[in-house]
Parts: C-alpha cells; structure tokens; sequence
C-alpha cells in the first residue's frame, strides 16, 4: 500500500489532511537530495528547524547559506542571536549572502533565548538563527510557537548531545562527520528517511 | 440634539464597593466627626439591618456593630466622576459632567455608528453593570429635560418636542428640578404637576415663583438654551487604588489589579487610544513603592489582554513588603491602530517592523545590543571587518555598507583564497589534534604603516575531528598553530 501511496503524495497527487500546507510554504535549502527527502521540499517556514553538529566547523553553516543566500534578498532582515562567533563577511558574500540583511543581536544566555522569540514572534525577520546551549523543553516549545505565531524560519544550531532530547522543531538534522553525512532525525509531515544523505551530493 | 442623561444615585458607595470583593459585607459612609458623624449611604447588605442614609453613625453602629464604616472622600468621588466621564467621551464627543452625579451627552450625532438608541443605550447599561455602577438614563430633545426624566423616570427615551411636553407635564411639581422651597410653595398653591404650571400666564406665575425658576421651565422646554461645559479627555491616565488590607500575596491583588486594568481599557477606549508602556506602582506602609514598568510591542487596550500580560509580569516580580494601594500611571498614549489584516496579507497580526523590534531588543539588552556588519577592504582579518550601525539617513538599519564591496567583488579583482564563515575575534591556540592541511600556506603581510605589523602564514586545516579551521603560523615558521577562524 505504502509503496503505492508514496510516488502519489510525494508528487502532490493525493490530498492529505495533515500537513498539506507543508509542501507550499518552503524554502529550498539549496542541496537538491536534501530536499527530496525533507516532506516540504526544504526548510519549513513559520517553524523551527534545529541543526545538531558535533563541533564547530564541520558545515553547520554551510548547509545553511545557500537559504540565507535566497532570503537575504528580501526586505527582511536576517537575525543572528548571539553567535559563538563572528560571522566573516567575506566568507558570507562568497556565500551569496547580502550583508545589509544581516543583524547580529549580541546577547547574553538567558537574553538570547528572549531575543530570539522575540525576532520570531514579531514577524520583522526572514530568519532567526540562534545557538541556545542550555534550553529545556518548554523553552524549545516556546521558540516553536514563536516562529509559528510569527510566521518566521527559525534555526537553531545545536551540539549533537542534545539529540536524545525531545524536541519541537520541525525538522532535526543531525550532521555526521565520519563519513560527512546528514542524518535526518525528525521532520515533520513525514517519516525521517532511514538513509543519511551525504556531504559529497551536498557539496555539489 | 438628543441628550442624553446618566445620573448615578450611589455614586460614592459604587466607588468604595468596585474597589472591593467583599460586596455582601454591610458597608456605610459616613460624614462628620465624632459624635456628629452621619451616614450618607449604605450598600444593600447594610439596608438589610436596617441603616438608612441620614442616621447617625453611633445609631447605625448599634444597630449592627460589625459595620463596616469608611468616611465619605469628596475628592474620590470627583475623580470617579472624572473617569465615568472619560468612559463616555467613547459614546460622544460632547459629554458634560458639571452636574454633580451626573453625565449629559449628545447622542444624536452617535445613533448611525451605535444602531439607534435602544442599542446605545443597552451598550451604556452593559458598560456600568460591568464597571459596577448604578445608574439611570433618560434621553430627551434638550439636556435639562434629560437631567429632570432621569430622576423621574428611568430608561425614557423622549423623540421630540410634542412627546416631551406630555412627558414633562405629567411629572411632579417635587420632581421638575426647581429648588425645595419652590416646590413645596407650589404644592401648597395647589399645583401639583407640571402641566398645571405650563398652563398658567408666564407673567403671573412669574411674579409667583421668580426668575430663576421661571428660566428653569423655560429650559426644560427648550426655550431657553444655555452653553455646557464640554468634557476633555486627559492626556494622561493615573488612577489609585487604595486596598482594604495589606496584602503581600499576589493573588489578593488581582482582583483589584482586574478593576484598575479595566478602568484604564475603558479610559483609553474612550480617547480611542492604547497604551504601549505603563507603569504600575504597588504602594507599601512605608518607603518607596515597587514600580514594575510594562511595555508592550504595540498600542494595546484589551482588558483581558492587558491583565494576562500584567500578571505574567507580576509573578515575575517580587514584592519586598505588604501592599496597600495600587497606582497605575501612563504618560504617554499613542493612537491605537486596531489588529487589522489584508485579506491577502501573509504577514501575521502581531507583526511589527524591524525598527520596532531593534528598539525593543535595545531596551532590553543594551544601546547597540543589534547590528549590521560591513565588509572593510583590509587584508588583516581582524581589520576586515566593521560593526555597522544604524544608518540615521536611511532609519531602515539597514545601511548600504557593502555596495562598495560588492562592487569590487565582481568588478575583476582576483578572487581571495576562501574564507572562514566563523572569525575568532582574537586567535587562539589551535588545540584540536591536525591530521591534514587542506590548503596553504597563504602569506598575508600587511599593516606595517599603521603599527599593526602582521605577518603570517595561514593554513586551511582538517582536525581530528574532521573539523576545517582557518588557521596560522608566524611566517616562515613551523611552530603551533594559532585558530582565526572555522570553516562552519
């Protein structure tokens, strides 16, 4: 049966109750076999996406620069929430990102997780980009509600040992290093793939 | 013109009862001190044990002895008054409040927007059962005929001239509104409504009952007009309450909390405005009160919404010592823009623009809490870059820092070698164990004209943990590396 339903949904055919809205509102995320697999076809809008990486500098923000890229050409501004670092402008214009849409908020731990609900509630932001390092369930809810309310993309960029963790994201992408893969770990509207997607289709 | 009138025979006793929850609790106001003390109103749990207004305060007490007495306070009354006036401002523009318990407004020019009279008139009966005072009100062609019905004949609504004068005839000599002395000389001349008194010569009955009750006629007939002293709205809402008891238990205080938050909606209905930064005093024994200040994203004036968010920030709070009044003050009051949608509009009601949002995320976090960053052309990656403030010109904040380089981006310069995505803002030593170098070395030697000499060899580097990092060594040297960025 699933075999048959499943080229129907994913080519839009069948009509589902739940989670039809999914498949109009988002935004690619630049790499083709990722968005194949995630049940929207990309990024969810007005959701929460959480990215879980085991240590810096292992594409975390490279998997997300090609839908930066696409939403800083629009009037709203791109919010980084306290960032562990600081964003290299050269690095981010090579990615195609305009820089007059960036906002860094700086931002203490307990602020952080106030400014980014704020930025996503308000609905004045494209996107929201935040790293909570200590978040509990009710603060991810929160967040959630937030960028539902504020129709806004949130991203969330955590280390991978929070995986085990409930979540209320939308979309959980776990990056591996070892071979480099992403590895689905929830997504809304959808069964998770089993198999990971690989770096080297992302990076082409 | 159609006025019309709400009189407000319990006035002072509606005020003390609204502030408190405990409305079965015999209750009475009292004027005068000591043995001369009077009572001048008793709620209706008192009228049960028999305390009427008039009795003294001694006679009252023996007929019940756990009375609750609280001394009658002119000046609360007139700023009831104040507010109840500020209440109708919402109903009409011409609202008069210089009779005392007493509201006049021209409802004429309201009837297309409220539906007719029947309708307003429900509306202004819902307001005061809601807001917790007794009322009666009469409509009629002139103000003084509807200050007179009121009185006489709650919830009359007269349409014209032919209908008030048989409406006004009917009336008591006792109840037109002429001066006690007056009536009563009528009364004894045999006079005893109205329509006897319209029938009689003008210049007998003048010499009679004198010019001022003459006028008096001829203005609730509408012969006479005389200018009102229209109502103005205040710019500036502050209102006390003070409670029965002190309390240091939030929950005690939200019943008057509730009140207060719903005589402040009402208020800034009436000047359609909301209110988007107020603060609330909460007043102890001694010592200065706790002020939380509340601000919101946008003009509000929802009571319920008003009260959750209060709430909220009233657990939030903590009270260094027990209440006994409350105070709420707003200074400045911005025009309400209702929560309105395009039918085609995606963006959600809430929504707010950037600029709102960084002014809010300022307040909170500092005076450059949130900015821009531009790109500078200086090969030094710590000089590459600049903080980008608010561009005054522009207001969007959102400046043009980067024209320049993008510009040059594509204008032919030979392309850098790539770039980290993360900058550490000061290197620090490379900790994490190398296992191959991706690219490198790139020399980069510069700045030895501003006093920031730099010479360095830098390195694209794979960690242990596959990690790539932007990384460096002094030039020509072999030594530890030192980590300026993360290929993130």
């Amino acid at each position: 049966m699933g075999a048959i339903l499943q080229p129907l949904i994913e080519t839009g055919r069948l009509w589902r109750g739940q989670g039809t809205a999914l498949r109009h509102e988002a935004l690619p995320t630049g790499f083709a076999a990722l968005d194949r697999v995630l049940p929207g076809g990309g990024w969810p809008r007005a959701a929460l996406s959480e990215i879980l990486f085991p240590a810096d500098g292992v594409g975390e923000l490279r998997l997300l620069l090609p839908a930066l890229a696409v939403l800083s050409r629009g009037a709203h501004p791109i919010v980084l929430v306290a960032p562990p670092y600081l964003p290299f402008p050269a690095a981010w214009i090579a990615g195609g990102v305009d820089l007059r849409c960036l906002q860094i908020v700086q931002a203490g731990e307990h602020d952080a997780l106030w400014a980014a609900e704020q930025c996503l509630r308000s609905a004045a932001c494209a996107a929201v980009l935040c790293w909570p390092r200590q978040a509990d369930t009710a603060t991810l809810r929160r967040l959630q509600l937030a960028a539902e309310t504020g129709r806004t993309i949130g991203f969330m960029l955590r280390p991978s040992q929070v995986a085990t963790q409930a979540s209320m994201a939308a979309v959980r992408i776990g990056i591996e290093t070892d071979p480099p893969c992403l590895r689905i770990l929830k997504c809304r509207g959808g069964n998770p793939p089993t198999q990971a997607v690989t770096f080297s289709t992302l990076a082409a | 013109m159609q006025w019309a009138c709400i009189s407000f025979p319990r006035l002072a006793l509606d005020d003390v009862l609204r502030q408190r929850s405990d409305g079965a609790v015999p209750l009475v106001l009292f004027e005068g001190v000591g043995s001369r003390a009077r009572v001048c109103a008793a709620n209706a749990a008192a009228r049960h044990h028999g305390l009427r207004a008039g009795q003294s305060l001694t006679a009252a007490r023996a007929l019940h002895p756990r009375v609750n007495a609280i001394e009658h306070d002119a000046a609360a009354v007139e700023r009831c008054h104040d507010f109840l006036a500020a209440w109708a401002y919402r109903y009409s523009s011409q609202v008069c409040r210089t009779f005392p318990q007493t509201l006049l407004l021209e409802v004429r020019a309201s009837f297309r927007l409220f539906g007719g009279w029947p309708a307003l008139q429900a509306e202004l009966r819902n307001d005061l059962v809601a807001l917790g005072f007794e009322h009666r009100i009469a409509a009629a062609p002139n103000p003084h005929a509807a200050l007179v019905l009121a009185g006489a004949r709650d919830g009359c609504a007269i349409e014209d001239e032919a209908h008030l004068m048989d409406a006004l005839g009917t009336l008591p000599v006792e109840c037109s509104g002429l001066d006690a002395a007056c009536a009563e000389s009528l009364q004894r001349m045999g006079l005893r409504r109205l329509r006897q008194l319209f029938a009689l010569p003008r210049a007998e009955l003048g010499k009679r009952i004198g010019i001022q009750a003459m006028l008096h006629l001829d203005r609730l007939r509408g012969a006479v007009v005389t200018a009102l002293d229209f109502y103005r709205p205040p710019d500036t809402f502050d209102q006390r309450i003070e409670l029965p008891f002190n309390t240091g238990s939030h929950e005690s205080l939200l019943f008057p909390l509730r009140r207060l938050l719903r005589d402040f909606s009402a208020f800034l209905a009436g000047r359609d405005g909301g209110a988007q930064r107020f603060t609330l005093a909460f007043e102890h024994e001694r010592g200065t009160p706790t002020e939380i200040s509340i601000g919101l994203l946008a003009p509000e004036r929802d009571p319920e919404l008003l009260f959750a968010i209060v709430r909220a920030r009233l657990d939030r709070a903590r009270l260094r010592a027990p209440v006994c009044g409350l105070r709420l003050v707003a200074d400045e009051l911005p025009a309400f823009t209702p929560a309105r949608r395009d039918l085609f509009d995606t963006r959600p009601q809430q929504a707010v623009t950037w600029e709102a949002l960084r002014e809010r995320l300022h307040a909170r976090l500092g005076e450059h809490a949130a900015h821009g960053l531009a790109l500078h052309p200086d090969h030094r990656p710590e000089r590459a870059w600049r903080v980008q403030g608010i561009d005054p010109s522009r207001g969007t904040g959102l400046s043009r820092g980067t024209h320049l380089a993008r510009a040059r981006d594509t204008d032919g310069f030979v392309p850098l070698p790539p770039r980290p995505t993360w900058l550490l803002a000061r290197p620090i030593p490379l900790r994490e164990h190398v296992t191959r170098i991706l690219a490198g070395p790139e020399r980069i030697e510069s700045g030895w004209w501003d006093g920031a000499d730099m010479r360095r060899d830098y390195y694209v580097i794979e960690t242990a943990s596959h990690q790539r990092a932007w990384a460096f060594r002094p030039a020509g040297e072999d030594g530890p590396f030192m980590l300026q960025g993360w290929f993130a």
